[in-house]
């Protein structure tokens, strides 16, 4: 195991933050912590950095309990949201600046940076300043800063949080194939549920200070824990007193075998997919069908349609 | 109409205020040429005032150098039993007047006091000699280091702080490579202002420094005992070098404040 955190508690004031946390980042993973704002993710994040003490719980990375150790001596790299570029220093010095304190050699430095520029394809913007880069471009310089001195857990808050859609599709890719290229063990917190499933390949799920599950996406989106896991991972609707996905829903005009009857309520369509809103009795659901499926079936508000869970989907049973 | 009405008290304001005054010192000191300005300040007492003056200046300002950034790293970045109290201190030299500080150094260091007689004993003086003036110019300058840089600090955060750290710099190495360099104009600010003022200082020195001529006299007393002993033309000489200084020292700021933001 790359990082190993035991029953780490922490408080803020009063306020509970981390509730006996206990998580194991597997070596060479790209692991996600996942979960709403406020959940404690970026402080278990900067707990494993050395830049919060728990209050109880220790924290092993590489096999050597660091829960003592300053920031400085756990050879982690982090990555702020906001990128915390040294706003005074090129972008060359900026990357350049764990070897500098670390004092090697002035040849060796240069060859290193400049590999590690081009890796995050900022080579031609050595001597630029933070101040004249886009956030895209500041945040892989500060990917690269971290990655300078070789750290053996890479730490990543938010990294993308702070940029526009485009950009962040943009680096969530990247991120992924510079994973496959550098296979450094990479924990970053995140709390879209998308990124997570397409980058990590583990999830970790944090809510309320508590793990809520581990897993693999695939594990946590096909086999949610529970109610709260499976609703923050993906669009749910209720039908017969099961949380269902709304693409595992099957709509037919003829009644079939567990169907319940619905009234369509309204017919939305979103370029290749249609989102059906349904009545059933007293509640609201509803179910996504392709453009083709809803046009077949002529679907338009008042139409009576029967529905039920697809063969093999995901159903939840609730308390109603 | 209304517009110029508003220039024109504005202006005259100013000028009664401060370009007549300051502008008849000129005149008075040069009216008879460059030639007795020059003299009237190399003679011995001006030279010597001009030294006391620096040395106490540059004291003043290492010292609430160090202890302003100190203290505004300790107000902007932790948090202790008693801050709030620490805060109020730092600007109560704003609202004492000079010339109670001054006593209060008396009161305490002085040859009267337990801890005067103590420092006397083993021949160190502090009262009617240059501890004493740099102990009263310290504070009546103290808040304007940590007020010039507290804001800057706040506004910079801990963010670049904490990557250096996690990059492996140890503290000392953050504080010079990284948090110095982010308040440098603010900190070049409230030195250049520490500065102007430790030098303009009057009243605290006054009371301090026992205005012992060739001795402990600064620019500011050289002035006044001048002025006093009908010696006008000294007391002009040194009062316009004194504002050349001032003057100097507000450009200087001028040119250091716009830059605060990069």
């Amino acid at each position: 195991m790359a990082i190993e955190v035991r029953d780490v508690n922490k408080n803020f004031g009063k306020t509970p933050v981390l509730k006996d946390i206990t998580v194991d980042v597997p070596s060479g993973s790209l692991t996600a912590l996942l979960g709403p704002s406020g959940g404690g993710k970026s402080t278990l994040l900067r707990v494993i950095a050395g830049l919060e003490n728990p209050d109880t719980g220790t924290v092993v990375i590489s096999g050597v309990d660091a829960t003592r150790l300053s920031p400085q001596r756990r050879n982690v790299g982090f990555v702020f949201q906001h990128y915390a570029a040294f706003k005074h220093l090129s972008v060359f010095r900026n990357v350049a600046f764990g070897l500098e304190v670390r004092k090697q050699p002035k040849d060796k430095i240069r060859a290193r940076v400049m590999e590690l520029l081009e890796l995050v394809h900022l080579q031609d913007f050595a001597e630029r300043y933070p101040g004249q880069l886009s956030g895209g471009q500041r945040q892989r310089m500060a990917l690269a800063r971290a990655l300078a001195v070789e750290p053996q857990v890479l730490l990543l808050d938010e990294p993308f949080g702070a940029l526009d859609a485009q950009v962040r599709k943009e680096l969530r890719s990247w991120l992924r194939r510079l994973h496959d290229e550098v296979h450094v063990t990479t924990v970053f917190v995140t709390h879209d549920q998308e990124e997570a499933i397409e980058v990590a390949d583990r999830i970790v799920l944090l809510a309320d200070g508590k793990v809520v599950q581990t897993g693999s996406p695939h594990e946590i989106y096909d086999h949610p824990a529970n109610e709260f896991v499976m609703s923050f991972l993906g669009p749910v609707t209720r039908i017969d007193g099961h949380l269902v996905r709304p693409h595992d829903i099957e709509v037919s005009l003829d009644p079939s075998p567990g169907a319940t009857e619905a009234i369509v309520s309204r017919v939305v369509r979103l370029g290749f997919e249609v989102r059906v809103e349904l009545t059933i009795g007293e509640q609201e659901a509803f179910a996504q069908l392709t453009r083709a499926h809803a046009d077949q079936l002529g679907l338009a508000p008042g139409t009576a349609v029967h529905v039920r869970p697809a063969a093999g989907a995901k159903a939840l049973p609730v308390p109603a | 109409m209304a517009k110029y009405a508003l220039r024109a008290v504005a202006l005259g304001y100013l000028m009664f205020l401060l370009v007549i005054p300051t502008g008849l010192i000129f005149w008075k000191t040069f009216s008879a040429g460059i030639g007795p300005f020059f003299e009237a300040l190399t003679s011995p007492s001006a030279l010597h005032a001009f030294q006391v003056t620096l040395i106490v200046a540059v004291w003043a300002v290492v010292l609430n150098t160090i202890f302003g950034v100190g203290t505004a790293l300790l107000l902007v970045r932790r948090q202790f039993p008693g801050k709030r109290v620490l805060n109020l201190l730092v600007d109560l030299p704003v609202a004492v007047s000079p010339v109670v500080v001054g006593l209060a150094l008396i009161l305490v260091y002085g040859a009267f006091s337990p801890a005067g007689a103590a420092l006397a004993k083993v021949g160190i003086q502090i009262i009617f000699s240059l501890p004493g003036m740099v102990l009263a110019t310290v504070f009546v300058s103290l808040p304007l280091v940590v007020r010039a840089i507290a804001p800057v600090l706040e506004e910079l955060g801990t963010d670049q702080e904490q990557a250096a750290l996690t990059l492996g710099a140890n503290p000392i190495q953050t504080f010079v490579r990284i948090t110095l360099p982010g308040i440098r104009w603010a900190l070049g600010y409230g030195i250049v202002l520490c500065l102007a003022r430790s030098l303009g200082e009057y009243g605290a020195v006054a009371v301090v420094s026992g205005r012992i001529v060739d001795q402990t006299q600064t620019l500011t007393l050289f002035v006044e005992e001048r002025f006093t002993n009908f010696e006008e033309g000294q007391a002009y000489a040194a009062s316009v070098a004194l504002a050349l200084i001032a003057v100097v020292s507000l450009l200087l700021t001028k040119l250091l404040r716009p830059k605060e933001d990069r």
